[in-house]
């Protein structure tokens, strides 16, 4: 169980400004302006959840990260992990918790990987049986097997984040932070990290919390999603119902091979060409299954695709609206 | 201690993979060493003497300073590497694994191509032990032996401030190695013949004299004063502010994240 209460950081930041008469001020006097990075963050996250984090660049993300990671403490409010207060109780928290950085690696650069994972056995003293049985396990899901005797620098970025979330994983965690885990790789790289983070999440009960860019991660794995921006939580909840909220059209996309269509209540017709029509459908009004047998009374309808907001328009639109 | 041995296995099995540039380095760090001892033999050749220490004599201080100090850049390189580990994040990771930020940062640089100085050292022991003339006492063989250590507490010492202050200024400062390069060359002579100003530098803030010049008075038998049999020891108390000074790092590290 994570909790956190009306948790503050603000953060005091150098001003400068640019040229060199400034800069060699700024040698002897500096100017500091507080900057608000978080302003009174609340959120639970349950066992188990997978929770996607997400806001633009600077909205108090890695922030919220640190401080549930035990790496920073914040100026006021309260953080609760499993009953542990990260930045007080470091290091017993940090036995219990997974973090993953994207851009960095944890690994020794030099050395196989199987090397690095046997100093991170004994960093956190996971004990002789328990860490074979992971091994062989993250090994067999993450398909290891044939890198795992390959120094670090010579892996693709692909494999190393997959040695990466395994070596994160070798201590049995409750919970996993995961930051930007697919920045960078392909599309095959991605769907097996999306693939064992998922099973990760239904088999072992790993709570997930997942910061993220990548919205295609976001739809493929979260439930939940907590909006950060300004350093304030502006929204909470599942995935479809943020696209409910913001968007309560959905486009039809209609192939038919002859008939005509009776329009019900609250669909309109976009285009009408070569057998291929488009409607747009207000489901306030009127709903997708219901808009779907008006049309297809009178048409012969071969082939139908419905399309809702995609978590990519849905972002840009939630940063939008609340001027993020 | 065992996770140490560990950590040392793996930057061994690193640094080994790139062979050529391990073994060059260790023979470039045996050659610059070479150029102070050098130095020192065409100073002594000419003089003889300086205030009354003997080539050999100078040799063995010579000697001692080196080594302790090989061997604190070499073990303890994690702190004077330190402002890498804050400006590439490294020390977030330190941070979320369940051990002492110390023991970790300790470990995270061990480099073992800076013993091409300690091989120096061992060198001009091989001379200087026979050639001195001190009549080598179990009391004597322990008091260099303590000077060793007390001399690598010392040099670890100002490499843990060097770190602590990292986390102010992100950038390494420089100035440190005044002390830390400073003091290894100050200190290939007994501190005093720099004169009074700095024999005071090196007894009250930077404790380089206890290590060497007042022990060595009591080695060379030029001396019976007990303390300066003691002084090593009470160098090692040096270590004790820079702790202190780590930990307000570490925690106004904790503070700003940066």
């Amino acid at each position: 169980m994570i909790e956190l209460e009306h948790i503050c950081k603000t953060f005091r930041v150098a001003k400068r400004n640019a040229g060199m008469g400034e800069a060699v001020r700024a040698l002897f006097r500096r100017e500091y302006t507080i900057v608000h990075a978080l302003r009174d963050i609340s959120f639970r996250i349950g066992d188990g959840e997978m929770v996607g984090y997400i806001g633009p660049n600077g909205a108090g993300k890695s922030s919220t990260i640190k401080i549930m990671s035990g790496i920073l403490n914040p100026d006021s409010g309260i953080c609760r992990i499993d009953g542990r207060i990260p930045w007080k109780e470091r290091r017993e928290h940090v036995r219990h918790i997974g973090v993953v950085f994207g851009q960095r690696s944890q690994l020794w650069w030099d050395v196989p990987v199987v090397d690095s994972f046997e100093l991170i056995r004994d960093i956190y003293e996971v004990d002789e049986v328990r860490y074979r049985q992971n091994l062989e396990e993250l090994v067999t899901l993450l398909n290891l097997g044939e890198i795992i005797r390959t120094p670090v620098r010579q892996l693709s970025l692909g494999q190393r984040m997959r040695c990466e979330i395994a070596a994160s994983l070798l201590h049995n965690p409750t919970v996993l932070f995961l930051d930007e885990p697919t920045i960078g790789l392909d599309a095959v790289s991605k769907i097996a990290v999306r693939d064992f983070i998922r099973r990760l999440n239904r088999e072992k009960k790993v709570t997930v919390i997942l910061t993220t860019h990548d919205m295609q991660d976001i739809e493929a794995l979260t439930e939940r999603i907590l909006l950060i921006g300004k350093g304030e939580i502006l929204l909470d909840g599942s995935l479809d119902e943020l696209k409910n909220r913001n968007s309560p059209v959905r486009r039809l996309h209609v192939s038919y091979a002859g008939g005509y269509f009776v329009l019900p209540e609250g669909v309109s017709l976009l285009s009408d060409e070569h057998g291929r029509a488009a409607f747009a459908v207000d489901t306030r009004i009127c709903g997708v299954s219901r808009a779907i047998e008006g049309l297809s009374r009178y048409a012969e309808i071969t082939d139908l695709t419905v399309e809702s907001i995609t978590a990519e328009e849905l972002v840009v639109s939630l940063y939008e609206e609340f001027a993020i | 201690m065992r996770l140490y041995w560990k950590y040392l296995k793996i930057h061994f099995k690193s640094q080994i993979q790139y062979r050529a540039s391990f073994f060059l380095t260790l023979i470039g760090q045996f050659v610059t060493s070479f150029s102070a001892l050098l130095s020192i033999y065409f100073l002594m050749s000419r003089f003889h003497e300086i205030d009354s220490f003997s080539l050999s004599e100078v040799l063995l201080c010579f000697a001692i300073i080196l080594m302790a100090f090989s061997l604190a850049e070499c073990f303890v390189r994690g702190f004077d590497r330190f402002s890498a580990v804050i400006s590439n994040g490294t020390f977030d990771r330190i941070l979320v694994r369940p051990r002492g930020e110390m023991l970790q940062v300790l470990c995270s640089q061990i480099d073992f191509s800076r013993l091409g100085r300690l091989v120096q050292a061992v060198f001009v022991f091989s001379y200087a032990i026979p050639a001195s003339g001190i009549l080598w006492t179990p009391e004597k063989i322990l008091l260099l032996i303590l000077m060793i250590f007390s001399g690598i507490a010392v040099f670890s010492g100002l490499f843990v401030i060097y770190a602590a202050l990292c986390f102010f200024t992100t950038e390494g400062l420089e100035f440190i190695n005044i002390f830390t390069d400073g003091g290894r060359e100050f200190g290939a002579y007994p501190l005093a013949v720099y004169g009074d100003g700095i024999l005071k530098l090196f007894t009250f803030v930077v404790p380089l004299a206890l290590v060497q010049y007042y022990p060595f008075l009591y080695l060379t038998g030029r001396s019976n004063n007990l303390i300066y049999f003691l002084m090593p020891l009470i160098a090692c108390l040096f270590l004790l502010p820079c702790f202190l000074l780590w930990r307000v790092g570490v925690r106004h590290y904790k503070s700003t994240g940066s």
